[in-house]
């Protein structure tokens, strides 16, 4: 669990409501024994710094290309996306998920809201609650989409990396994580 | 169906800011050197409560082309303050699609019973507490978030300390009480029943709960993660220092590694002069921010 910033208590207690056993992820050495990765929503530019200067990037950087399975949300997808639209200056990500996403893509918070979402596979709706998210403006060969929004995709998964643009760690309905869980299992 | 402004959605801002410094600016440029120390949102205000408490006189919302500047400067959320129970500086500050609305004591209030009533809105709010009785009547009238109220503008942690401890202290007397003694203690705390059960079960505050007041250096920040605070309002702290940008950075880096002295020792080094700085209790009682909200 990497908690450099933002909402990762959340992401700690739902993966042990399923039974994962998480360790908060500060700095290199922490990577120990690790299996897979979640990475949170909070600020994108803020998390960008604290991972230079953590040493955290490299070692991430490396395991996410070795095929460590990775669970994004929200400022999480942004850090996994390979191309990015209204970052700041020089900010980076682990280009790994074959995606555009578009920070702040629904604008200020008085833009934020909740909504119902279907999810692939699934008969009950999940409730996805957006804040400040970013919008998948392109996704590439080979990306699965998960969950759409008004016929826009708000949860995609290419290989081992899931990534939702909205917070399943928020509103106590572990579907998602349980899904991702389960991919690490097998 | 898609809808705005729910609970979940304003506290949710909150969740996302966790962990992170807020730190105060007066323009766009100080806005920028916040964005760059990784800053996860800044407050927008006129004067840094520093100025506020050596100007004097009446402090009021600001200017909101000013507020427009800085928002077109940074892409992280921009907060603003308005009056104690200054509801239409509220309207005004979410008409500018401002991220958080602060209902602070740094301002001088507009009414002297009255808190706005911040579930009319779809922006959420912040609001200062210096106890859980305080805290829990914000959140009734409808906080996303509190932050305990400190000394603003003096540098000087000793409030923010007294304050984080108070609110802390009494959810672990809250957490020790057999469910039948609650009823009483909400009385007590002129809280709401049903907020005083929810903080009791969960062990902490129903929203998030950040610091804020007298926070001047890295230490000062990881000692109130230390103590049970989310994360750090600094205001009068950085800009009111001799180099901004790098001791901006460092406390961001002491924040996230709260724990870690040795990295915390690392940041602190040469960060030049902190704020000069002024004792809380040097302070007239007349001239006391924190007694300001009930």
């Amino acid at each position: 669990m990497l908690a450099l910033q933002g909402a990762f208590r959340e992401h700690v207690q739902a993966l042990a409501r399923l039974g994962a056993d998480a360790v908060e992820v500060r700095t290199p050495a922490d990577l120990a024994g690790v299996d897979a990765l979640v990475l949170p929503g909070g600020e994108s530019t803020t998390m960008d710094l604290l991972l230079g200067s953590s040493g955290l990037r490299e070692p991430l950087q490396a395991a996410i290309a070795g095929g460590t399975p990775v669970l994004g949300t929200c400022a999480g997808l942004i850090l996994l996306a390979r191309d990015l639209e209204d970052g700041v200056e020089g900010q980076r990500t682990f280009a790994a998920l074959d995606v555009t996403a578009r920070r702040n893509g629904y604008g200020r918070q008085v833009s934020s809201f909740e909504a119902d979402l279907e999810l692939a596979d699934e008969a009950v709706p999940m409730r996805g609650v957006f804040i400040r998210a970013p919008r998948i403006t392109r996704t590439g060969e080979g990306v699965e989409v998960l969950a759409q929004l008004d016929g826009e995709p708000v949860c995609v998964r290419s290989g081992p990396i899931m990534a939702a643009t909205f917070h399943p760690e928020l509103t106590g309905d572990d579907r998602l994580h349980a899904r991702f869980l389960a991919g690490v299992a097998s | 169906m898609a809808e705005q402004g729910t609970p979940r959605v304003k506290s949710g801002l909150a969740e996302m800011l966790k962990g992170g410094v807020i730190m105060d600016v007066v323009d766009a440029e100080q806005a920028k050197v916040a964005e760059d120390a990784g800053a996860c949102a800044v407050m927008a205000l006129e004067r840094v409560p520093a100025d506020i408490r050596a100007d004097g006189g009446v402090a009021r919302m600001s200017d909101p082309e000013m507020i427009i500047g800085i928002q077109e400067a940074v892409s992280i959320p921009v907060m603003a303050k308005a009056r104690i129970g200054h509801f239409v500086e509220a309207q005004v500050l979410e008409s500018l699609e401002v991220d958080y609305i602060d209902e602070s004591e740094v301002l001088t209030p507009a009414d002297e019973a009255h808190h706005i009533d911040k579930w009319k809105f779809n922006v959420p709010f912040v609001c200062g507490a210096t106890n859980l009785g305080e805290a829990l009547r914000r959140i009734g009238e409808g906080a996303a978030m509190i932050r305990s109220k400190g000394e603003a503008g003096t540098g000087d942690v000793v409030e923010a300390v007294r304050h984080i401890r108070s609110i802390t202290g009494e959810i672990r007397a809250l957490q020790a009480m057999d469910p039948d003694e609650l009823y009483t203690r909400a009385k007590e705390l002129q809280a709401p029943l049903a907020l005083v059960q929810e903080t009791a079960r969960l062990g902490r505050l129903p929203v998030v709960l950040f610091t804020a007041g007298g926070v001047a250096t890295p230490a000062d920040a990881a000692l109130m993660m230390q103590l049970g605070s989310d994360g750090v309002f600094v205001g009068s702290g950085i800009f009111k220092s001799g180099d901004p940008a790098k001791r901006a950075r460092a406390v961001v880096e002491a924040v996230t590694h709260f724990e870690d002295a040795a990295k915390i020792a690392e940041v602190s080094k040469g960060l030049g002069e902190a704020m000069v700085g002024r004792s809380a209790k040097s302070i007239p009682e007349a001239e006391l921010l924190a007694g300001r909200g009930w």
